[in-house]
């Protein structure tokens, strides 16, 4: 419970530092954020088997397109060292895939019931982005909305399973929050004023989620003994499974390799 | 409270989903779909586009952002429909019962109705506070800060700099609504409609809730009204009526060229719906521009014609391509060539005439006559905006310019999502047989043509009116006034001289 805690503080802290910091931490952090937030927050127990792997791609990343912000001075003056461009991709050394959201699809015996953590997971709108891009979420867990820009973002959930919501946020400080009912893959959140801004949100009923970093890795922890269906899946490239077998404590290695198109 | 509540049973309990599903199939499947994802065989035509009921998203709702709509609210849209958008009003045309059953129905195309933890409440909104100029101001102010100018733009014509960028859920293209056509707000004109709007979002559209700015104090509920009365103040009290004939007043002074002249303060403007072309192929069934609003004059030798209408961009211009490709996408084509989407498209204007005033009723083909019989057009075009070209259009895909025609000036100003062009020209012609030589007080057919190149539209794919009339007043001449009086004068004096002469007869023959 401690170390959940702790993980948890220490996830908020990374986002804050993000949110807060100038262009080159907010390059350098968003990537590495997700994986911190959802992979150990929510952790059902230190026991149980862990599946971990890395994720590459084959081929040459699309050049993610630059992002215009001449509209937003003072989201473009947030980016001194680079012009701002999308995250569509997001690749590390050696062909490593960021932004993946790896997750349980299936094995999770249905009679299991997971208690949302109340520790919100943050979602900041800073220099006209969102930070993270790619998230997990429990269903009922809060999902704490900033606004970190001195302007208006309306904060936009296009979902199926969901209900959708579409709230506005004129001005730096502003906070809402919101939760999920049922598990989607994807919610897709967006700001219709600045048209480039995209979040991706995984809901899901239990903890056995991750993001990979900037290394390409992720590692889901605590899965009770059992067969899984796992499954990887990222904005640009599609979705990729596999099945991994955990029986004990042990660690397996799921590696996924996306086809860049 | 108790009989409330088995009234409310009693209501429910006739809502009659297999009689809604036969009122359904009937008159709404057409447009939204046999299955109810806005799929019908209209939706091809439309924009924006039938709503899809399987996902429960409503725009048009009395409840919190992302809510169900509650069955009133579900009502209202049917019952009158949603103006701005193909959707009709219901309420003449289908009976209590049949709305009502078509609503169980509608309920039935998605999960979301039965969940009972989502049962729909509407917000509590409570009065208006009062309106007037100071309650404008206001309203403007937080207007700027709550970042309404991002879409509607700075003057509310929809012309923000987020706008090319709209797009709805499901991606089709969407347009930040022109503030200055309250009639065309899809739920509706009040302040009261539009304070709702901002309390509840238009769910599924960019268009967000305000109501986490009241929790969090960003601004009063009385502001957020006050918003809400600052839009209402932008379009006219009453929706425009149409008037067949615009008069074009004898004016003293100079002809006024310029779009912004003082002169044009004074003079009566008619407004004109336009509709798409939806005759020729290929046909045009989402215009962007909805009508132009007119003003004309005359000198006695010449003719200046003012003519405003709202496009949210002073085409050509790269950033809506983006937007063409998404309008070509949704609409069907019926011509090869629609799906392409090359350079972006000039705005333009077509003022049509006969080429001489008709004697009798009998009118040119409205849409840009024929071979055999053309019409007098003057064109204007934003990539040349100070001139206008005078032609003969013969068809909707024929026009032709005329060379050594007598001149029709052009002066254009783009302002704010607003076109305003002069048309001035003399009112006699030297080819008195094809370029409309004007005559003062005879009724003379115009129509109008608009093009918003930023929506995709040139050659077929266009806005249109049909015929109206166009009357060059002279002012009455005083003899009009004088004679009756004189006629009547002289009557009189006639009449008494009459009387006198019998009366002077009478006594001469009494003194005999």
């Amino acid at each position: 419970m401690t170390v959940r805690l702790m993980s948890v503080v220490g996830g908020m802290f990374l986002l804050t530092v993000c949110s807060k910091g100038d262009q080159s931490t907010v390059r350098a952090a968003p990537p590495a954020a997700p994986a911190v937030v959802p992979s150990d927050s929510p952790e059902a127990s230190q026991s149980g088997g862990t599946i971990t792997g890395k994720i590459k791609f084959t081929g040459t990343a699309p050049r993610n397109q630059p992002i215009d912000m001449s509209e937003e001075a003072t989201c473009k003056a947030k980016y001194k060292t680079a012009p701002p461009v999308e995250e569509t991709v997001v690749a590390g050394p050696a062909n490593a895939l960021a932004n993946v959201f790896v997750y349980v699809t299936s094995g999770v015996p249905a009679s299991a019931k997971y208690q949302a953590p109340t520790a919100p997971v943050i979602l900041d709108q800073n220099g006209c982005r969102y930070h993270p891009h790619v998230f997990g979420i429990m269903v009922g867990q809060p999902l704490e909305i900033l606004n970190s820009d001195p302007v208006l973002h309306n904060i936009k959930a296009v979902a199926k399973k969901n209900r959708p919501f579409n709230v506005s946020q004129p001005t730096a400080g502003m906070k809402t929050t919101r939760t999920f009912s049922a598990a989607e893959v994807m919610v897709n959140l967006e700001c219709n004023v600045h048209g480039w801004m995209k979040a991706y949100a995984g809901v899901r009923p239990d903890p056995f989620y991750a993001v990979t970093g900037p290394d390409g890795s992720f590692a889901i922890k605590g899965l009770p003994a059992g067969t899984y269906t796992i499954e990887a899946w990222h904005e640009k490239f599609g979705t990729q499974t596999a099945t991994v077998t955990v029986t004990g404590t042990e660690s397996k290695t799921a590696n996924f390799t996306f086809a860049a198109r | 409270m108790i009989n409330a509540l088995m009234l409310a049973v009693a209501v429910l309990s006739t809502q009659d989903t297999t009689q809604g599903k036969a009122v359904y199939q009937k008159w709404c499947a057409g447009c939204h779909g046999d299955n109810g994802d806005g799929a019908g065989e209209g939706a091809r035509h439309m924009l924006p586009t039938p709503r899809d009921f399987t996902g429960a998203i409503y725009q048009i709702r009395s409840t919190a952002s992302g809510n169900l709509p509650t069955d009133a609210d579900l009502m209202r849209a049917i019952d009158l429909g949603l103006p701005g958008t193909a959707m009709p009003g219901w309420q003449t045309r289908l009976s209590d019962r049949e709305r009502r059953d078509v609503i169980a129905y509608i309920k039935t195309f998605s999960t979301f109705f039965s969940d009972t933890t989502l049962r729909p409440q509407a917000l509590d909104v409570g009065k208006a506070p009062g309106g007037g100029a100071d309650a404008i101001r206001i309203g403007r102010l937080f207007y700027d800060s709550i970042g309404c100018r991002k879409c509607h733009g700075d003057q509310g014509r929809g012309d923000g700099p987020s706008s090319p960028t709209l797009k709805d859920d499901v991606g089709h293209p969407v347009f930040a609504a022109n503030l200055h056509e309250s009639w065309r707000f899809n739920g509706g004109a009040t302040v009261e409609d539009i304070y709702h709007r901002l309390r509840t979002g238009l769910d599924g559209t960019p268009m967000p809730s305000f109501s986490d700015l009241l929790e969090q104090k960003f601004l009063t509920d009385a502001e957020l009204w006050h918003v809400a009365q600052y839009v209402r103040s932008l379009s006219p009290e009453e929706a425009p009526a149409i008037r067949d004939v615009i008069h074009a007043p004898r004016i003293k002074g100079a002809l006024p060229r310029s779009p912004d002249d003082s002169a044009w303060a004074a003079v009566d403007a008619y407004w004109f719906p336009l509709v798409g072309q939806i005759i020729r192929k290929s046909r045009w069934f989402a215009p962007a521009v909805s009508g132009v609003w007119v003003k004309t004059v005359h000198t006695g030798d010449s003719i200046a014609m003012r003519v405003v209408w709202d496009d949210r961009s002073a085409s050509p211009d790269t950033a809506w391509l983006a937007h063409v490709r998404r309008v070509v996408a949704v609409l069907a084509s019926d011509d090869s060539s629609s799906g392409q989407v090359s350079a972006p498209w000039p705005d333009q204007l077509a003022v049509q005439f006969p080429m001489t005033i008709p004697s009798g009723m009998e009118r040119p083909y409205f849409l840009m006559g024929g071979p055999g019989a053309p019409v007098y057009q003057w064109r204007w075009s934003s990539s040349s905006r100070g001139a206008a070209v005078p032609g003969l259009a013969r068809g909707i895909e024929r026009f032709d310019p005329i060379s050594g025609a007598t001149p029709v000036g052009a002066q254009a100003v783009y302002d704010h999502g607003q076109w305003r062009v002069v048309f001035t020209r003399a009112l006699a012609t030297l080819d008195t047989a094809s370029q409309l030589p004007f005559r003062t007080n005879r009724a003379i057919p115009v129509a109008f043509f608009a093009w918003d190149g930023s929506n995709g539209e040139y050659g077929t794919r266009v806005g249109i009116s049909t015929w109206y009339f166009l009357a060059l007043d002279e002012p009455v001449p005083a003899s009009v006034f004088i004679s009756p009086v004189l006629a009547m004068a002289l009557t009189l004096g006639l009449g008494l001289l009459v009387v006198w002469r019998a009366q002077r007869k009478t006594s001469f023959r009494r003194q005999q």
